[in-house]
């Protein structure tokens, strides 16, 4: 055992590296799924919490609306209210370790994690896409329902591809928070990063070496994980040109705009 | 204090598409529209005129059902479309709107904003929606840019896209709601044009407008709005040059 510090870090790379391999992967997968889940859970309460009541409405649907509105609010100040760690042990211990009793540990960790992230996101991602479906323009809502567009169609077609494109730089930050925070499930026994990274570390109390390299992976995923979703986000941006088109008559003929130049492309322009 | 009493349908014009009666709207407290009555004939081109806060827009997005009225009642064809609301999205389909602000699909493209809602609310196939958008984006001078997304045109092409948008429901009636107020005045020229070329195709409209040389020329009728109430509602000629009303007058002196 090396007692230089650079020396320990290999040391210790070069004999667990496949722990720190398990981990990182268990952290990506819990990480993504979760934030995945928790977008669709998010989703489905924004939703349930943006539909507009009318004076007209029958009582039947003014109560349920009322109803739901109260539950969901409940769930996203509780779970917002509460630190993940303690929601964690709370759920776990609270029957979810029973109820995955049939799988393997591993397995078992893996869900209970991918599960408990995903309550835990869908609060805050419910209220992220609420301020982004309130933020789109209203006049997007009255321009669709003017063509006779239903409410579910408009929200559907219109204003949700423009809420999520809107949240969007939110939605990833919440991943990047959940790579991070995923590290507290190592008080359930997830083997994720940080829980693999302990035993590294308790084999030859070497701490401070094994966390350094713990630490340089969670930059790594955080860092790389931000870059993919820029590059997501311009996609999503659209094109940023358009090819005119010629008349009917010389439907060939079309010019291509973008930001910087104009090209002529096919035939037709006389 | 509700009109509701005032309401006979049997006594409705059996050729008139819209018949308003005595329509309330309030805000709260404000009194937005009081006891409107007009009705709006086939081929008809209807322009609403007066000053900011007269409830001219408020009337139109009443009609549209964008604001849900107070009291009153909208017949399309002789039938309230404030009872029935089953077939309000059927309605909105036949009553075509153009905004102000345009309200373009800003995740579409101009020729998507044109297909969505033949698909979604007339059922037409995707192949048949396009063919009809391709026409009516060709008539507007807009089908150059079927592919630019609304951010990338001007002003005044969106709202030559947005009516476009309008037509390819084919709709028994499009109401205007001040189509060029936010526009550069050297774009308002292109949207009047295409309007002016509607009415002449026998297009019936409905158009608050602030363009007083163009109501005066593209009008059937014209009707003269003063806090919540038609004060006055006749042919271009009368309502310009000799109003039978002193509000009107008053009105028609100021703009001149």
């Amino acid at each position: 055992m090396p007692q230089s510090f650079f020396g320990g870090v290999s040391f210790i790379l070069s004999k667990y590296w496949s722990l720190f391999l398990r981990g990182t992967v268990i952290t990506v997968v819990v990480s993504l799924s979760g934030t995945i889940f928790g977008f669709l859970i998010g989703l489905i309460v924004a939703l349930l919490r943006t539909i507009p009541v009318h004076k007209s409405d029958k009582p039947l649907k003014k109560l349920s609306v009322r109803f739901l509105s109260v539950i969901l609010s409940a769930y996203i100040e509780v779970f917002r209210g509460t630190p993940m760690i303690v929601q964690a042990m709370v759920i776990y211990y609270g029957g979810l370790s029973k109820a995955l009793s049939g799988l393997h540990d591993i397995y078992k960790g893996i869900v209970s994690a991918i599960i408990i992230i995903s309550i835990n996101t869908g609060a805050y991602m419910a209220e992220i896409i609420r301020g982004g479906i309130i933020s789109v323009d209203s006049g997007q809502m009255e321009g669709a329902l003017s063509i006779g567009m239903t409410y579910r169609q408009v929200m559907f077609n219109v204003i949700f591809p423009q809420a999520i494109r809107n949240v969007m730089p939110s939605i990833g930050n919440e991943f990047v928070v959940n790579i991070k925070d995923s590290s507290v499930l190592n008080v359930i026994s997830v083997a994720e990063l940080y829980f693999m990274s302990k035993s590294a570390a308790g084999a030859y109390y070497r701490y401070f070496e094994a966390f350094f390299i713990t630490a340089v992976i969670y930059f790594i995923l955080t860092f790389t994980v931000t870059r993919i979703l820029r590059f997501i986000e311009r996609k999503m941006e659209g094109k940023d040109s358009y090819t005119i088109h010629g008349s009917q008559s010389y439907s060939k003929a079309s010019i291509h705009i973008t930001s910087e130049s104009k090209t002529i492309t096919g035939g037709g322009l006389k | 204090m509700s009109n509701i009493n005032n309401i006979n349908t049997n006594n409705s014009n059996s050729n008139a598409i819209l018949e308003i009666v005595n329509l309330e709207k309030r805000f709260g407290e404000n009194n937005v529209l009081r006891d409107i009555s007009m009705s709006v004939f086939e081929g008809e081109v209807v322009s609403i005129i007066g000053s900011s806060g007269a409830g001219k827009s408020t009337l139109l997005r009443c009609i549209n059902l964008l604001e849900e009225p107070s009291g009153g009642d909208i017949l399309f064809h002789g039938k309230s479309i404030i009872t029935d609301r089953q077939s309000i999205s059927r309605y909105r389909a036949k009553v075509g709107m153009v905004f102000q602000q345009f309200n373009l699909f800003n995740n579409m493209t101009v020729l998507q904003n044109c297909v969505v809602g033949q698909v979604k609310v007339l059922g037409r196939s995707r192949a048949e929606a396009e063919e009809t958008a391709i026409m009516y984006l060709d008539r507007v001078g807009m089908y150059a840019f079927s592919d630019a997304l609304p951010r990338q045109i001007s002003g005044g092409q969106k709202q030559r896209a947005a009516i476009a948008r309008a037509l390819c429901m084919n709709p028994e009636v499009i109401l205007f709601d001040e189509p060029t107020s936010s526009l550069d005045p050297e774009m308002v020229g292109e949207v009047l044009g295409v309007m002016r070329y509607l009415a002449k195709g026998g297009m019936t409209m409905l158009v608050v407008t602030h363009e007083m040389s163009f109501a005066r020329e593209i009008s059937s009728r014209v009707v003269f709005m003063d806090s919540g109430i038609i004060e006055e509602a006749d042919t271009p000629d009368v309502i310009f040059t000799s109003p039978k009303k002193e509000r009107t007058r008053a009105f028609i002196s100021s703009i001149l």
